[in-house]
């Protein structure tokens, strides 16, 4: 169960991002989280692994407090949760065999990952997942290779490897054509199913949210202002996230400029 | 790897494929390259007696190079004095002793025998280093800056010959092919199509080979040809390293400097 | 009204025209001026040089015919020359890497660290391999370490800075999904860093082997090993037909390395 409560992000002296949000997803469900550019849904999605830092709040994991991890403890709390991203993420230069054991990175060793010499457990769990989404014959390809989609399961099974136990996807389909975006959102259903498995997906595509998922969370300007079932979110709903021509603090709540270069590694 | 016909029980492996396919040529190359080393290290001339005195010698060295000592900044300034000299006399020679080269290395413009001669020309005083061509001026025409000016423009003539000759080679040519509609001899063809369109190019690589040169001319000194590198050899040879240190570090200032305003120079005219 | 404007545009223009002549000319003006500087100051005996070209070419016709004799001596001379060039670019590449990363904005754990790696890096490729040279020959004396010493020092400068730079160059996307999936410091390096960079780093490998081929055969002139050892004692024994052969020798030297760095490069690139 992810519990997310009074969570608050600000960059820098800017206006906060995230301005309390309180969000709770239990069991295997499938949330879609809508919203316009800058709303904040990408930043509320990279707090939960801590790839942004959260100013204040409360971020709970199956009871475990994330907020507040460092170093091997923020690491160990990453590995159980998978993420899905819009530009895929992948080692280009890799095979995507390699890709997808990169996921086990939060459990092997140096040496096992240095030399490439995984567990068996590992290798074989790697096949019957990418078996599962159909790219196992490409296994010694290079990620770089792939098409759009097949990329975007080379990307979900490297985050099913680490044996989530929630799955964050920012916007894993805004960067395929419409009959893959499709199969990548049934995809992500199934799996959530099969692995009783909590999703939480970032989506600008109202259909395919109301389609695919089973709870609908909109935010706008850091607020949450929708959470309900795909049948709830009507005409009003979408004008109150998406409406905006009166909106007074569009200008501020988004700067043109961002600066994400520095921190990393 | 359901095109495989073997029981789905068994355990799958998986290796990473090896970055060289074929197996003979992978260790084949691993084998070679470690008896290279071994054979590199085990030729070579290593006198370990002598080798072994040198962290004493450092420090004896360090500690006597520090602090740095500017008492005769009067050798000093002539020093930087004579390699800025230097510098600048073999550039402008260099620079303008390309231009007919790199006519001559341009293949669009140059007939055959010409243009191998002025290749030849550009490759050989490339292969050289400065301080070797430099050793022999001094031989030649004797010691001070003259060696030194006569190293440097040579060198000059090679780097900038052939980036001349490449852009040459690039030019428009449709510009050319006007003046000889026009009727205009090959000299006027040069004067009128071929040079307006390389001058900004040598404008800016003149600015690149006056802080390349001044930098080798801090080492062709070295040999006997004049300027600081000179200085500093005799500090050196005079076990003098307070001074040498000094004279090091400024050398390094000035090259940062130079580097600085020749880049900025660069970014002005383009 | 129209015509106003035009010739208040052309004023503008004729302004900012003379404005940009009146900088040429002084740019001209002063450059001249250092140049007449440079050859009235310059400490030369001028009839020495109406003499130089008949100097040079009395050298030319003394090393003409180039001797073969100490041919082997010559050969093995610039076998060392490659072997110090080979083992100091092999050797440079552990000492560069670790300055590289340090040195890069994007990889350095912390402002200290990256102005340590920048100062090696200055440090290393302003001082000339000669003048490295020098200093490691007073240490270590005369010999192949001191050579080897030498091209090191100067070619951590040069990788360390061209592989910090491609290292700020990475797409930092798949660092981020190697984080995500709680990898170490260190495996996220393996994994995410070290492939994006690796062709740039066999390029600039390939690149500096190539120039310190060049580098190393001036060594020997202050007893540092290789082949300008004997070149040195040839200048100073006056037998200018060997020394011819081993200028040779060192031009067909530098275009077999050359030769085989392009040979390299389409093969590893
Ligand atoms: N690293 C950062 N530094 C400063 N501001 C940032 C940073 N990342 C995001 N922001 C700002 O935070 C706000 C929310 O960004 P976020 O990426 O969360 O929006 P989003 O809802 O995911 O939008 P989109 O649908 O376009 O992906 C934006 O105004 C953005 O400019
Ligand atoms: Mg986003």
């Amino acid at each position: 169960m992810l519990e997310i409560t009074n969570l608050v992000k600000r960059y820098g002296h800017d206006e906060a991002v995230l301005k309390g949000l309180d969000l709770k997803v239990e069991g295997n469900s499938v949330v879609s989280i809508v919203g316009a550019s800058g709303a904040g849904k990408s930043t509320m999605l990279r707090c939960i692994n801590r790839l942004v830092e959260p100013t204040s709040g409360s971020i709970k994991l199956n009871g475990n407090e994330l907020v507040n991890l460092k170093g091997a403890e923020l690491r160990r709390a990453r590995r159980k949760i998978g993420m899905v991203f819009q530009g895929f993420n992948l080692l280009d230069r890799l095979t995507v065999m390699e890709n997808v054991l990169a996921g086990r990175l939060g459990y092997v060793n140096l040496y096992q990952a240095i030399s490439r010499r995984y567990p068996q457990d590992d290798i074989e769990r790697a096949f019957v997942l990418m078996e599962r989404v159909g790219i196992a014959h490409y296994a010694n390809k290079r990620a770089d290779e792939l098409s759009g989609g097949e990329r975007q399961r080379v990307g979900v099974v490297r985050a099913l490897m680490q044996e989530p136990e929630v799955l964050l996807a920012d916007e894993p389909t805004a960067s395929l054509d419409p009959r893959t975006s499709e199969q990548i959102m049934i995809l992500l259903q199934s799996l959530a199913s099969e692995l009783s498995l909590p999703v939480l997906i970032n989506i600008h595509n109202v259909a395919q949210a109301k389609t695919y998922t089973e709870r609908i969370v909109g935010l706008r300007h850091g607020k949450m202002i929708f959470d309900g079932l795909p049948a709830d979110f009507n005409k009003d709903a979408l004008d109150a996230i998406y409406g905006g021509i009166e909106a007074p603090d569009d200008a501020i709540t988004e700067p043109p400029v961002e600066e994400r270069s520095h921190d990393f590694v | 790897m359901t095109s495989s016909d073997a029981p789905s029980t068994a355990p799958r492996t998986w290796r990473k494929p090896p970055f060289i396919a074929n197996p003979l040529l992978r260790y084949g190359l691993i084998i070679v390259a470690a008896v290279y080393l071994v054979w590199a290290f085990g030729s070579l001339p290593f006198n370990w007696a002598r080798i072994s005195e040198g962290l004493p010698r450092a420090a004896r060295i360090f500690s006597g190079g520090f602090p740095p000592n500017l008492e005769r900044y009067e050798l000093l300034l002539t020093g930087f004095k004579e390699s800025f000299q230097i510098a600048i006399l073999a550039t402008l020679l260099g620079v303008f002793l390309s231009i007919p080269f790199a006519v001559m290395a341009a293949r669009n413009i140059a007939p055959m025998p010409i243009y191998i001669i002025g290749r030849a020309v550009i490759i050989v005083s490339r292969s050289f280093h400065p301080v070797i061509v430099a050793i022999l001026f001094v031989a030649a025409v004797g010691f001070g800056p003259l060696a030194g000016i006569l190293t440097l423009t040579l060198y000059s003539i090679g780097f900038v010959g052939k980036l001349l000759a490449e852009e040459i080679e690039e030019i428009d040519w449709g510009q050319v092919e006007a003046m000889k509609a026009a009727g205009a001899g090959y000299v006027a063809i040069l004067f009128y199509a071929v040079f307006p369109q390389i001058l900004p190019r040598q404008v800016g690589l003149s600015m690149y080979q006056l802080d390349s040169n001044l930098r080798a001319s801090a080492v062709v000194g070295i040999v006997g040809a004049g300027g600081i590198g000179g200085t500093l050899m005799n500090a050196f040879g005079r076990y003098d390293y307070d001074f040498a240190f000094a004279i090091l570090l400024i050398i390094i200032a000035v090259i940062l400097l130079s580097e600085g305003v020749s880049g900025w120079v660069r970014k002005k005219i383009w | 009204m129209v015509d106003h404007a035009q010739q208040l545009a052309d004023r503008i223009w004729q302004r900012y025209d003379r404005k940009q002549r009146l900088i040429r000319y002084a740019v001209l003006l002063a450059t001249l001026m250092v140049v007449v500087w440079a050859v009235r100051d310059i400490d030369i005996f001028w009839p020495w040089v109406w003499d130089a070209p008949n100097q040079i070419s009395g050298l030319g016709a003394r090393m003409w015919p180039p001797s073969a004799e100490g041919l082997n001596g010559i050969i093995a001379a610039l076998i060392e020359t490659v072997h110090i060039a080979t083992l100091a670019t092999f050797l440079t590449i552990f000492l560069a890497l670790p300055v590289a990363y340090i040195a890069a904005q994007n990889t350095t754990p912390n402002r200290a660290c990256l102005w340590l790696g920048r100062f090696i890096l200055v440090s290393s490729r302003s001082v000339n391999t000669i003048i490295w040279a020098l200093l490691f020959v007073a240490i270590f004396g005369p010999g192949v370490l001191a050579g080897i010493l030498a091209i090191v020092f100067r070619s951590i400068g040069f990788i360390g800075k061209l592989m910090g730079e491609a290292i700020e160059e990475i797409d930092r996307r798949p660092v981020e999904a190697m984080e995500a999936t709680g990898a170490s410091k260190a495996k996220v390096i393996a994994y995410a860093i070290v492939p994006q960079v690796m062709p740039a780093f066999f390029a600039i490998v390939i690149l500096r082997w190539d120039i310190n081929i060049r580098e190393s055969t001036v060594l020997g002139l202050v007893g540092a090993g290789g082949i300008g050892v004997i070149l040195q004692g040839a200048i100073d024994t006056f037998a200018w037909p060997t020394v011819a052969t081993i200028m040779i020798a060192i031009i067909v030297l530098v275009l077999i390395g050359e030769a085989v760095t392009s040979l390299l490069r389409s093969k590893v690139l």
